[in-house]
């Protein structure tokens, strides 16, 4: 914002390595101050976690938190696309479906999980529904939403050239909505992570989530907590991150010239 | 580069041969909360095959609706718009619009755009026309890029190479310059008459700017605003290429300016 | 068939709940209700006046955490927009929590509240608190320089710059960033009260599953939350629609 004060090369990553030096620092400092003796300063973090790597633990859970979210992730696009699509091509549609689509939505992933166990029992199945539910309705919206948003100009052209609609849909509106529907779909990864990690503390018996609330329970080993968390935000950004990187390919990057 | 090749057959007027649009009394009207603006009042107008005619305005006259609704994108709240005798029912690939560099297609390439329409050729034949298209509109080089890349009047050519490559009847300009600069408009201006005495097309052009529409158009079709009327339509008989600086032409220009009602000083 | 255009929604919302009665009375022995045992659920709730109390629970977790979310995120959110450096500063720590569910945080939440309202609003205080941050971040950075720049040139200071110039130009984002994060926020209360608390509509979820396997009652209480969410949304949208005249502004959501 203040743009007369230039910011050179080596501030670029001094100020974030800095103060990550001294988020530490006061982290560590608190630990010690407060005398507690349950809450990990970063260090005993730090050992917890290596020991997880050393007894091979930690692959596994990493995996199977990254496992249940490939699949619920990619049933919610697979059935989520083709219908916001739809959706968002017929407004009359839209018009009949949409308020089903906002009742259903505010209804957190986690209040599903009785039913959830109810069809698939504990396990694997109920986790992969909850991603499923917390990934398919940002996407329906998502992509209604994006194909409201394609400018007239461009219907129009196309439809001067004698597409018809299928080929005006295919060619020219799933194109042009595509930049929008990344983003949407890239917040949609962002809410399955969240939602795994939640599921797995209640309905199975791996994966990350369950290891926070085993790592409590059986042996109030808070350093494995926290060192858990900042594993899963890790992992959160590197997906995040990974998924920008297809926002940039040519054919879509024209969509976001205006991002910061 | 802009001298055509029969000097002579350019210099003397179109023959009346063919009336290739005509509308009919056409009257557009809009509802806007609960209220009916009429935008557009008895127009008629016929345009021959192969003639440049140019809709000139002020903002808010019409002019953009009426060859919306020459392309078919609208329709006419009374009154017929007909070419080669057919009422237009809706867009056409024969009747090309060309958007202000923003109907360019971004996610295509120069290649993809130009090639857009063409899918019902062969391989060959599509890369051929488009290559063709390429080198008319002064893009070579530029075949790969995304329109991204290129600035305000490399868009527009990529737009109109794109409307010429279907090989339309009528191609309709919406102040296709409008984005560009001065220097750039100009240059735009050369290139457009040259493909135009090139192909013949028949062409409808919407600009809001008296020279622009003097030196391009053979009649010059001057509106009023609210609602949009034809308040006259004005032959232009210089030959092309136009000297700017002549007398014929200040006077044409002087005409319109009269017609509109401004002032010759500000 | 015009005029009866608005009658589709509700007869599409009565098909599916007549599919879903027969999906339910095609298999009699499981354990899932019909719409029809869930309306009764709803109405042997009433009576209790459970789901006025459990709503109210909800609500009002929902509004503290929510509140203190917004008093702490927005100053701080305008002043890192604001100091380039702090953004750069900050960044990488704030993408590293943003992906950490709150619901991860249950443990910390209980080690430092103890079981009950406290730790379910500190949950949601937690869920609410990036999500806005990030997003008034963000408005802040795009607001158009010129903007600051006229502000600048009639000599106002920062402070006065914020107030009187990026704080109005923030407010439609703002709005937008708002109703998302109180959705977040709902998402949020349900789950902690599943896990951490002893009422509210979450907890009565788990409840009736644990109490008896009520499973009218466990589709009730999801009903009755997917209601009362979507009356909070349309609250804030009106809320949104009402400043958005006042400023003239028109956001495409």
């Amino acid at each position: 914002m203040n743009e007369r004060i230039g910011v050179s090369q080596w501030e670029r990553w001094l100020c974030p390595v800095l103060a990550t030096a001294m988020l530490l620092a006061l982290w560590r400092y608190a630990v010690l101050w407060t005398g507690t003796r349950v809450f990990p300063s970063p260090r005993e973090v730090e050992r917890g976690l290596a020991q997880l790597v050393h007894e091979g633990v930690l692959w596994r859970d990493i995996l199977d938190s990254l496992r249940r979210v490939a699949i619920g992730y990619f049933a919610a696009l697979g059935l989520g696309i083709p219908l916001g699509l739809l959706l968002g091509w017929y407004p009359s549609l839209n018009q009949v479906v949409n308020p089903v689509v906002q009742i259903l939505r505010p209804i957190s992933p986690i209040a599903w999980i009785p039913v959830a166990i109810l069809f698939f029992g504990v396990g694997d199945d109920a986790a992969i529904f909850l991603v499923f539910l917390g990934a398919f309705f940002p996407t329906v919206v998502t992509c209604v939403d994006s194909v409201a948003n394609v400018p007239l100009i461009y219907r129009r052209a196309g439809s001067n050239f004698g597409l018809t609609p299928p080929q005006l849909l295919a060619r020219v509106v799933f194109p042009a909505a595509l930049p929008q529907i990344l983003v949407g779909l890239r917040i949609a990864l962002g809410i399955g992570w969240l939602v795994v990690v939640a599921g797995e503390m209640i309905a199975v018996n791996s994966g990350l989530g369950f290891l926070i609330i085993d790592s409590r329970n059986s042996g109030k080993r808070y350093d494995l907590v926290v060192g858990a968390m900042l594993l899963i935000g890790v992992i959160g950004l590197i997906l995040d991150v990974l998924f920008r990187r297809l926002e940039a390919i040519k054919p879509v990057r024209w969509g976001f010239r205006n991002e910061s | 580069m802009s001298a055509p090749a029969q000097a002579t057959a350019a210099d003397a007027p179109i023959p009346a041969s063919r009336v290739k649009l005509r509308t009919e009394n056409v009257g557009m009207s809009f509802q806007r909360e609960g209220k009916t603006l009429p935008v557009l009042e008895n127009i008629d107008l016929e345009v021959r095959d192969g003639e440049f005619v140019c809709l000139l305005g002020p903002s808010g006259c019409g002019k953009s609706t009426l060859l919306n609704a020459m392309a078919g994108f609208l329709k006419p709240t009374s009154g017929d718009i007909r070419v080669d005798g057919e009422i237009v029912r809706g867009p056409d690939p024969r009747r090309i619009f060309v958007f202000q560099e923003r109907g360019v297609f971004p996610w295509l390439t120069v290649e993809g755009n130009i090639g857009f329409g063409l899918s019902r050729l062969s391989r060959s034949e599509r890369v051929q026309r488009v290559h063709h298209y390429i080198q008319m509109v002064g893009l070579e080089g530029f075949e790969k890029s995304y329109p991204h890349e290129l600035s305000g009047g490399m868009k527009q050519r990529v737009e109109v190479a794109r409307a010429l490559a279907v090989n339309p009847d009528v191609m309709f300009l919406d102040e296709p310059f409008g984005a560009l600069d001065s220097i750039t408009r100009m240059i735009m201006r050369g290139e457009l008459l040259r493909i135009w005495q090139a192909e013949r097309k028949t062409i409808l052009f919407v600009t809001h700017d008296i020279d622009e529409a003097v030196q391009l158009a053979d009649r010059v079709v001057v509106m009023s605003a609210r609602p949009g009327r034809i308040q006259e339509i004005v032959s232009i008989d210089i030959s092309h290429p136009r000297d700017i600086s002549s007398p014929r032409y200040l006077q044409m220009r002087d005409g319109i300016l009269g017609q509109i009602g401004l002032a010759h000083r500000l | 068939m015009r005029s009866f255009a608005w009658l589709r929604p509700p007869v599409f919302i009565l098909a599916l709940l007549g599919a879903w009665q027969l999906a339910v009375s095609l298999h009699p022995h499981q354990l899932l209700p019909g719409p029809w045992k869930t309306a009764q659920g709803i109405a042997d709730l009433v009576p209790h006046g459970l789901i006025v109390k459990y709503t109210v629970a909800s609500v009002f977790r929902v509004t503290w955490g929510f509140f203190l979310a917004v008093l702490v995120a927005v100053p701080l959110g305008l002043a890192i927009g604001w100091y380039r450096r702090a953004e750069m500063a900050l960044n990488p720590i704030l993408q590293i929590l943003r992906p950490i569910s709150p619901l991860a945080w249950i443990p910390i939440a209980i080690l430092w509240f103890g079981v009950g309202d406290l730790a379910a609003v500190f949950l949601i205080f937690v869920g609410c608190f990036l999500p806005l941050l990030l997003t008034v971040i963000n408005a802040v950075q795009s607001v158009p320089a010129v903007y600051i720049h006229a502000g600048r040139n009639f000599g106002l200071g920062p402070a006065a710059l914020m107030r009187r110039i990026l704080y109005p130009a923030i407010v439609p984002r703002l709005m937008t960033g708002l109703r998302i994060t109180l959705g977040i926020a709902w998402l949020v209360v349900v789950a902690a009260e599943m896990i951490a608390v002893n009422s509210g509509l979450g907890f009565l979820i788990v409840d009736a599953r644990n109490a008896g396997n009520r499973y009218d009652l466990v589709v009730a209480g999801m009903v009755i939350i997917g209601v009362v969410g979507l009356l909070l949304d349309n609250g804030i949208r009106s809320l949104e629609r009402a400043n958005a005249l006042r400023w003239g502004f028109e956001e495409k959501h």
